[in-house]
Parts: C-alpha cells; structure tokens; sequence
C-alpha cells in the first residue's frame, strides 16, 4: 500500500494548473457564457495538447491508455480554473468503448487529439453544451446512438454551461456500450471537478478575507470567519483522499462516495466563500461567481447526491 | 497510487484475524468501572502474552515491530473483530510515542513493558480547574528537591485516573519567565504515591470516566522527568501532535462501526429517514480511512504530520457522534436507555470534540497555521 502521488503526477497536475493560471480562463469562461465559444475552442485544443483527453484513450487509438488517477488530477486543475465546455462528457464517451471495434476506431483518436469535443447523455435527459459538441451521443435502451441534432438550449445556473435534450434517432453507433463504465468515469471527472472548483473557492476566500478590512482588522482574523474557512478545508482535505481511492478502485461504491463527498465539500466551501465576501460575492461581474455557480451545477451533474448515497448504502461493490 | 497490500500484509491480517477469532471476550463490563477496568487490564494481558498489545513497537518492549501499515491492519481488525476498548490508550498512544521521541533508555525499558502488558495504566494529567483550552496558563508546581522534585496543585479531567496507576503530565518547575509555555516540565508520578488525592468525578452517564487529583509535596525522582526541566511544553506538544495525528484513533475503529450501523438500519427494516446518514457514516469512514492511509504513505516517505492532524481531529469527532446519533434514533424508543449496544459509545463520543484540544482550537490552528490566515482574539 502506497497512497501518495509520485514526483511525476504531481509535476503533470502542476504543468496543468501553470498553463491554465497563463490562460486567463475567467475570460474564457464569460465568452463561453456569451455563446463565443472561439477562446473555448482554442483552450481546449490547449488542454488536449496537454494530454488530458489521451488519458481515457488506449495506446491503439490514439490515447496512452486509460489512466484514472491522472484524469482526476487533471479534473481537479480544470475544475480550479473554471475551464468550460464538455469535458467530463468527453471522457464519459470514451470511456463507453472499451471493446476494440469500428466505433472505437472511428471516435476514439478525435477525442483524444482535441479535434472532437463529444457530449452524450441517456435519451431524455439533458446533454452539457449539445451546440458546441462535434459528437453527441445518445444513450438508449438498443445501444449509443450518434444524435442527429439537440432540442432546444436552456441556461443552467452555471452560466457557463448550456443544456439541452439530444434528437432522437440517428446512427447506432454500438449495440452495448460500456454504460457503467462511462457513468463511472463522468462521475469520478465530475467529483474531481468539483473538488477543483472548491479548492479555488478556498484560496480566493482566504486571500480576501486577509485583506478586507473591517472594525481595523482584517476580517480572518475574527473566529466566525476562520471556522467557517476551517470547516471548507476540512471537507475538501477529506474529499481528495476519497477522490483518489475511487480512481484507484472505480468500484461504484468509492465512485458515488467521491462524488458525494467532493460535490458537498464544494457546495459547502462556495456557500462559504458567498457569505464570507458579502454582497461583493452576490455579483456576476465579480470572478468568484463564475466557481459559485459551477458547485451548485456539478453536485447534481452525473448523479445527485442521494442517488450516490444509494449506491454506497446498497453495497453493491463496496469493500470497506 | 496504490491500495493493495503485499502477501506478506496480508498474512499479518489473517494471522491477526485468526487470533482474534480464537480470543475476542464476549463485551466486558463498562471500562469506567472498577469491574470493567479490571476485566479491561486482564484483556490487555491476554493481548501482550502473545504480543498483539503494541504491535508496532520494538520487539524489545513487547511489540512486533511491525510498523504503520500492519498497525492500521491491526486495527481494521481489531475493531472489526469487536473487541474491547483499551485501557491503556493513554500510556500507548501518547506517553509512549513521548518516550521514544525524547525519554532516555533507561525510561524507555523500564516504563513501556508494563504499559505493554497492562501492569501499569497511565492517566493523563494535563488540565487544571483554571487551564484548559489555554493548557499553558496552568499553575502546578514542581519545586526542585533533593535528587528530584516536589509537586503541587490540582489536575483535573484526568481521564481514567480513578483506577489508573500512574500518570504523566506537565507542571511551571519556573514561574515568573515572560511567556506561559516557558518553565514547563514533563513529568511521571505515581497515583498512590504520599501527597496524591485521586477525586473520581463522575463524567455524563455517572460513570467514573475521569478524576481530580490534588497533589501536595508529591515526591517525583529525577528519572521521571521526560526530556530536559523547562522544555515540557514543546515536548508535550510533540505528543499533542501525536495525539491529534495518527494514533490515537484508528480508522478501522469506524469502519467497524459504521458497518455495525449499517446492519442495524438494515434490522430496523431500512428506515428511508436515515438512509442518508447511514450513507455518510459509511462514507466517513471509508474517508477517514483514505485520509489515513495517505498520512501513512507520507510518514513512510520521510513526510510528517503537522497542523494536519488538526483536521484529523475535528473529522473523527464529529463522524463518531454523528455515527452514534443515527444510531441512538434508529434505535426509535429504544435510543433512550443506558443499556443498549450503542449507549455506551454515544456518551464516549460526545467527549470527542472536547478532549484532546476542542475542536474549536483546532479550527483556530486549521485557519492560522494551514490557511495562514491572521491571529486574532480567541
């Protein structure tokens, strides 16, 4: 038992986050929310480049393999930096061809390269951003199909993030796809997002209330603050362990308690980071929205909160 | 990044499993009795005889040397195994991590045997009516004597002292110095030793869980003096670090009991109203467990526990409550009585946030020393 990064994954998560820190994602993040999704494109050819995507693609099409531990870390530095777009969907849909076939070989190198951006959702639901993805794939009871087009677009609270139903019909693409498979890995890149998303809440709360003044003293130093700021740090400590067992297992129970405990570790840490800034943190103009927003979509992205209770009381897989 | 243990790990577990199969008593009477403490100190005997009482200590005091891993192993276990609370908790996970860190030889083989064994139970002697939270504002003497010192004052929440043997504790051995912490010694003394009055107080459920004790012109020789006189708050704090770190409780404590509460929601015909918390009483332990066990992989790659075990603290506290709360009202009319098969670990738990450094204090350090955010009035 080793449960610890090694020189090389920290130094692939710290490359990540140097390059989005460079990249001025807020900006990025309120074009996309405009609907121009130019900046978008570009980062996320960026984001590619950087390996994210070939982490879920094996080595014959196009990937180096299936690596979760490093997904996860590279969903935590999208997360701290708001990257938008489909990530997690892109992820999920390579994870649904596990077995070699055309499908595979036809979808699988795009998504890895960057030049596809898929989303895919069961039919019915909502798929993240179906007017950018190049590849939507729907979930149905006889297989994935490759939808035709999407319904119309509605706007989540998560200004970043557009939903809307896939058209139905369209290719079927395979007659039984790894469904639990992808469903695993959209949960675990969406837990790791979050835990991302919380930890940027953290770090911008501590910095501002170090330097907002109140009564002559800065805010943190008064013990209302700093409790609630310790409690933030607690709950996203004990997420990341959770996090990375789960990539180490993806056993369904460990996948749903990463989701949980992430997904309330960032909602806790926003509701936080709202109260502790004041009004100044109510305001979509100032940045921190753009994270507050995204903990409160993410936690019911991908399996809501008791849904992922359900799991872990079930049993099913679970191991501890 | 990896989760499995080796054979050889996993040999160690089933010759512990096989062990405890063969030896877990049927549950012993409350260990805050005179009876149960009794029962609880033959148990650790049992234990040391085939030497599963301090597992990860040298072979030369009683151990295996076994290590952080097989210690964790150990105690998955253990708590899995249902078998008893330890009655030297104490003595094994803060005096004796003390000891190794600064005590001499000499303190070391004569002191931790016996502990191993259960000979000698320590008690805690740190707070006082006046020094609490604030431990460094504490106001025992220890005047220097000949060929050791003399202490005087009162200790209190002392924490098994009323059936304990000994205990360890700091005392000012030099008033009057600019800062609280300094002129502080770490002391042993013996419970029954002339000057010591041991007052059991009877914690919420009226057991004696913990005493005063009030000393007068209590003899201490100087082979009982831990480290240098006047350096006992930092080397009291390297067991506080301890204390709120790794050792003091074990994952596999919650594990356990987290699955016992599973089975419980599941006896009681799975109540949707609890569905949840029982989910995060099992996600908090996996948690707990996976934090542990990245603390453990740090510690065996030269890293240390520092602030860190702060959150540590807070997290299993509150997770052993909340895991005991679910359970007192799954347990619907029943949660009321003192004789149920949870009552007694509920009021144990409720102790949690309080000793050990409550857990505001640790939320004070989480913020000042992890988030670097300013001190200010407590």
């Amino acid at each position: 038992m080793r449960f610890s990064l090694d020189a090389e994954q920290r130094a692939f998560a710290d490359s990540l986050d140097s390059m989005l820190t460079a990249a001025d994602t807020p900006s990025v993040v309120r074009d996309w929310s405009h609907g121009d999704h130019a900046s978008g494109r570009a980062l996320w050819s960026r984001v590619a480049e950087a390996g994210v995507f070939s982490l879920a693609v094996p080595e014959e099409y196009g990937g180096v393999g299936v690596c979760p531990v490093e997904l996860v870390l590279a969903f935590v530095e999208l997360g701290r930096h708001a990257v938008p777009g489909p990530l997690v969907e892109t992820v999920a849909a390579a994870a649904l061809f596990t077995e070699p076939g055309p499908a595979a070989k036809g979808l699988l190198p795009p998504l890895a390269s960057g030049e596809a951006m898929a989303t895919l959702a069961p039919e019915g639901s909502y798929a993240l951003d179906a007017d950018v993805a190049t590849t939507r794939l729907s979930l149905t009871p006889d297989g994935v199909r490759l939808a035709p087009g999407h319904g119309p677009l509605r706007t989540s609270l998560d200004p970043a993030r557009r939903l809307a139903p896939l058209a139905p019909g369209g290719e079927l693409l395979a007659a039984a796809p790894s469904v639990g498979h992808a469903l695993a890995y959209a949960r675990l890149t969406t837990a790791a997002q979050a835990l991302g998303v919380g930890l940027a809440l953290l770090d911008r709360t501590v910095a501002y209330v170090g330097q907002r003044t109140q009564f002559g003293v800065p805010i943190g130093s008064f013990q209302a603050v700093k409790h609630r700021l310790a409690d933030a740090k607690i709950a996203l400590e004990f997420a990341r362990p959770v996090l990375l067992g789960a990539a180490s297992t993806l056993a369904p129970a460990d996948v749903a308690a990463a989701k949980v405990t992430a997904c309330e570790a960032a909602y806790a840490t926003a509701r936080a980071a709202l109260q502790l800034h004041g009004a100044i943190g109510y305001t979509a103009e100032y940045d921190l929205s753009l994270w507050l927003t995204k903990a409160r979509a993410l936690r019911t992205a991908w399996g809501a909160p008791q849904e992922c209770r359900d799991v872990v009381v079930s049993g099913g897989d679970r191991r501890w | 990044m990896d989760l499995a243990f080796t054979q050889e790990e996993e040999a160690f577990r089933a010759e512990a499993r096989d062990w405890l199969a063969a030896h877990v008593p049927t549950p012993l009477p409350s260990l805050e009795t005179a009876e149960g403490f009794a029962a609880h100190r033959a148990w650790e005997a049992e234990l040391a005889a085939d030497r599963w009482s301090v597992v990860n200590w040298p072979e030369a005091y009683g151990g295996r040397d076994a290590g952080l891993i097989r210690w964790l192993i150990f105690e998955e276990e253990y708590w899995a195994a249902g078998a008893p609370g330890r009655v030297g908790q104490n003595g094994i996970s803060l005096l004796a991590p003390t000891l190794f860190d600064h005590g001499t030889a000499e303190q070391r083989a004569r002191v931790l045997p016996p502990m191993a064994t259960g000979d000698v139970v320590w008690a805690q002697a740190w707070s006082e009516p006046e020094a609490g939270s604030d431990l460094a504002s504490l106001r025992s003497r220890a005047v220097r004597s000949d060929g050791g010192w003399l202490l005087s004052g009162q200790k209190t929440w002392s924490s098994r002292a009323a059936f304990a043997d000994r205990a360890f504790g700091l005392f000012r051995s030099e008033p009057g110095l600019p800062k609280p912490h300094q002129g502080l010694t770490y002391l042993m003394f013996d419970l029954r030793a002339p000057g010591v009055t041991v007052r059991p107080i009877g914690r919420l459920d009226g057991k004696p869980a913990f005493a005063e004790l009030f000393l007068d012109g209590v003899f201490v020789p100087d082979e009982d003096v831990i480290g240098t006189p006047g350096e006992g708050w930092r080397i009291a704090m390297s067991a506080a670090g301890n204390e709120r770190g790794l050792m003091l409780r074990a994952p596999g404590r919650f594990l356990a009991a987290a699955g016992r509460l599973r089975g419980l929601w599941t006896e009681r015909g799975c109540p949707q109203h609890a569905r949840g918390r029982v989910a995060d009483a099992l996600i908090g332990a996996r948690a707990y467990q996976l934090f542990t066990y990245a603390a453990a992989s740090r510690f065996l790659e030269g890293g240390s526990l520092g602030p860190e075990s702060s959150l540590n603290k807070v997290f299993w506290s509150e997770l052993d409550l909340a895991l005991h709360e679910t359970a007192l009202d799954l347990l619907d009319g029943d949660g009321e009585l003192a004789d149920t098969d949870w009552s007694e670990g509920y009021v144990f738990s409720l102790a949690g946030p309080v000793y050990a450094g409550t857990n505001e204090i640790q939320r004070d350090i989480i913020a000042e020393r992890l988030l670097g955010l300013p001190k200010g009035r407590r």
